[in-house]
């Protein structure tokens, strides 16, 4: 049966008519193509690339980007909902189109030349090539501004030296966005972006072993060596730390959505084992237990579903700051983390296996708990925000 | 090649239907309407065709309410041309004044093929694509599952029990759609910003008197659910002892 949704505010009136059909088309594929085979991907540890073209065909890459790069040209709402229902799939084949879309098509959009737009956009938008941005690093996590890769100009071009972890589609990608310090390891403001081909001597990506979290998913190690690029590696208009922030930003947006979408998911389950399991001679859905879980799931749900909405709105009038996206990443992972929890508990038993969504889904939102900033660094963004005081520089 | 398909606004199959206080419509507030799925098939069908052919034009047509300009949207968004809308307020329920309103808009419009689903899966009626084709005096293939088009002529294939019945036919024709006919495509985001720049015209209708009456609307009587007996082959003499007893089935 088709996902029905979780709606009990009518946010469905809120939505434009091609929002909706958005959402519908990626719903439904995602039913389809998505949900039956990911807890397999999901056990074995692979990452289900054979999707990759469909989603391009789509048109899920980079979809809030214009149309004359190859692009939908959605609004930020619509995109919202794509990244929404590809996290209903699971939060691995959600975080491929973030990271293609907010973090290398956006930087490439917005910090690269006339001439990188139009070369690489397009191949991006239609999966001809898989890209993956390379900021963290072993020891440069929330502290991006103290990484230590580094880019030295030469006479025709930069080399570039350094490590990057926990590079989602690391080992996937044909290309990658490597941040890297031009100047002096203090200073932070050196920082630029480069597009980096991953077939370029002296880039290698190996592949993360031992996760028990996005599984269906490839997050890789990038070590760089010696790597020789031409001058046109460099994105002319990125400059400091504030550059892959800005990316950042545009693919935090998304997760706030995706989360929703993760926790729709679960409470689904939850909704209908509740209805269905017998014990003690009738549904487990009418002890009060049971019920008050649900309420919580729903009433929280609820809450993120509005959060969302109206984050996408300000963001299409321009007027979204960072620290909102923040509040929504941050309110509304840890709400789909809880949901997917008191869903696996809920389950009882059943809750453990990959069969059910509830654990996988949990196991996966304690990565995006942490990545794209944790969960932490953004409650001192927040506290920043209302205080001006700043807590952690 | 251009080709006319007629489409219809329904609700999805998942919906949970509820009877108006009228007892003979039903209520359709909170429904979710969809492209009626039998559609789909006609639709992508269209479109193959166009595509094969290298040129033409895919119409969809429909006649419903406003909203309808939706459904016929989601058909612009698979990719055709262009979308009429025949407007009327009044949800119609007797097929040959829908099929008398669409071959009005038909009969004129120079079409090589007019495609419908093979049902409507909201009345069920299998009615309106033969009605049209009789009122045109075209040939009308119903429920096709596979179809060839020629110079001037096509075949088609049509799934009858027990096996299938292969029918040659002149153009212009009408054929109604059956699943299995093609896999119809998703709308891709492109072909839904695009659909919001395609022409479709409103063009509202008067509807000619019909002769059916609905009288009554009824759901099915709820089903009692199901009741697990036990697991495994211990389970089997249960089983069998329900289904001599209670069913009456052995």
């Amino acid at each position: 049966m088709p996902f029905q949704g979780v709606d009990f505010y009518d946010t469905e009136s809120l939505f434009a008519e091609d929002e909706r059909a958005v959402r519908d088309t990626v719903r439904r594929w995602v039913d389809e193509a998505v949900i039956p085979i990911i807890g397999d991907h999901y056990v074995q540890g692979t990452f289900p690339l054979h999707l990759a073209p469909k989603m391009a065909e789509l048109g899920l890459f980079g979809a809030n980007l214009p149309e004359e790069y190859g692009c939908a040209g959605l609004n930020n709402v619509a995109y919202g909902l794509i990244m929404q229902e590809l996290e209903r799939g699971d939060s691995g084949v959600r975080s491929f189109a973030s990271v293609q879309g907010a973090l290398v098509m956006y930087p490439i959009y917005a910090f690269g030349s006339e001439e990188q737009k139009q070369r690489w956009l397009p191949r991006l938008a239609g999966g001809e090539a898989i890209g993956c941005f390379g900021l963290t690093e072993p020891d440069f996590g929330s502290n991006p501004g103290g990484m230590i890769t580094t880019a030295r100009e030469t006479a025709d071009g930069w080399v570039l030296n350094g490590a990057k972890m926990w590079i989602t589609n690391g080992s996937t990608a044909q290309v990658a966005i490597i941040w890297a310090k031009t100047g002096a390891l203090d200073d932070p403001q050196s920082i630029r972006g480069f597009i980096v081909p991953t077939d370029t001597k002296g880039f290698s990506a190996k592949d993360q072993k031992g996760k028990l979290s996005l599984r269906a998913s490839d997050t890789s190690e990038l070590v760089l060596q010696d790597v020789k690029v031409g001058r046109d590696a460099l994105l002319p208009k990125s400059g400091g730390v504030k550059s892959p922030l800005m990316c950042l930003t545009q693919a935090r947006y998304g997760i706030a959505w995706g989360a929703v979408g993760a926790a729709m998911a679960c409470f689904a389950e939850a909704v209908s084992y509740a209805k269905t399991r017998v014990i003690f001679d009738r549904p487990i859905g009418g002890f009060q237990i049971q019920q008050a879980r649900l309420a919580d799931m729903l009433t929280e749900i609820t809450k993120a579903q509005l959060l969302c909405v109206q984050l996408g709105r300000l963001k299409d009038r321009g007027s979204a700051t960072p620290e909102q996206v923040s509040l929504a990443k941050r309110n509304n992972v840890d709400m789909a983390t809880e949901v997917a929890r008191e869903t696996r508990r809920l389950l009882g038993a059943n809750g453990i296996l990959a069969e059910y969504q509830a654990m996988r889904h949990l196991a996966n939102l304690e990565s995006v708990y942490t990545y794209e900033g944790t969960h932490d660094i953004h409650t001192l963004v927040l506290g920043q925000a209302i205080t001006g005081l700043d807590a952690f520089r | 090649m251009k080709i006319a398909v007629c489409i219809k606004r329904v609700p999805d199959t998942e919906t949970r239907i509820k009877i108006a206080a009228d007892g003979r419509s039903i209520d359709e507030s909170g429904v979710k309407f969809v492209l009626n799925p039998y559609d789909e098939y006609a639709v992508e069908e269209a479109l193959r065709r166009k595509e094969a052919a290298g040129s033409g034009e895919v119409v969809v047509i429909a006649l419903g309410p406003d909203a309808a300009q939706e459904t016929i949207r989601t058909a612009l968004a698979m990719g055709a041309d262009r979308g009429v809308l025949l407007q009327a307020d009044a949800r119609v329920l007797d097929p040959s004044v829908i099929a008398r309103a669409l071959v009005a808009e038909l009969r004129d419009g120079g079409y090589d093929l007019v495609l419908f689903g093979k049902l409507a899966i909201d009345d069920y009626h299998h009615a309106v694509g033969p009605m049209v084709a009789e009122l045109l005096r075209l040939p009308c293939v119903s429920a096709a599952a596979r179809l060839e088009l020629g110079d001037g002529k096509a075949t088609a294939e049509r799934e009858v029990e027990g096996g299938v019945e292969v029918v040659e036919f002149p153009l212009p024709a009408v054929l109604t759609a059956d699943k299995g006919l093609n896999e119809p495509r998703y709308p891709a985001l492109k072909g839904i910003m695009a659909a919001k720049k395609k022409p479709l015209e409103v063009k509202p209708v008067t509807l000619e008197a019909g002769g059916l009456e609905v009288l009554e609307l009824a759901l099915p009587p709820e089903r009692k659910p199901g009741r697990i007996l036990g697991e495994g082959p211990g389970a089997v003499p249960a089983l069998i002892r329900a289904l001599r007893t209670e069913a009456k089935v052995l």
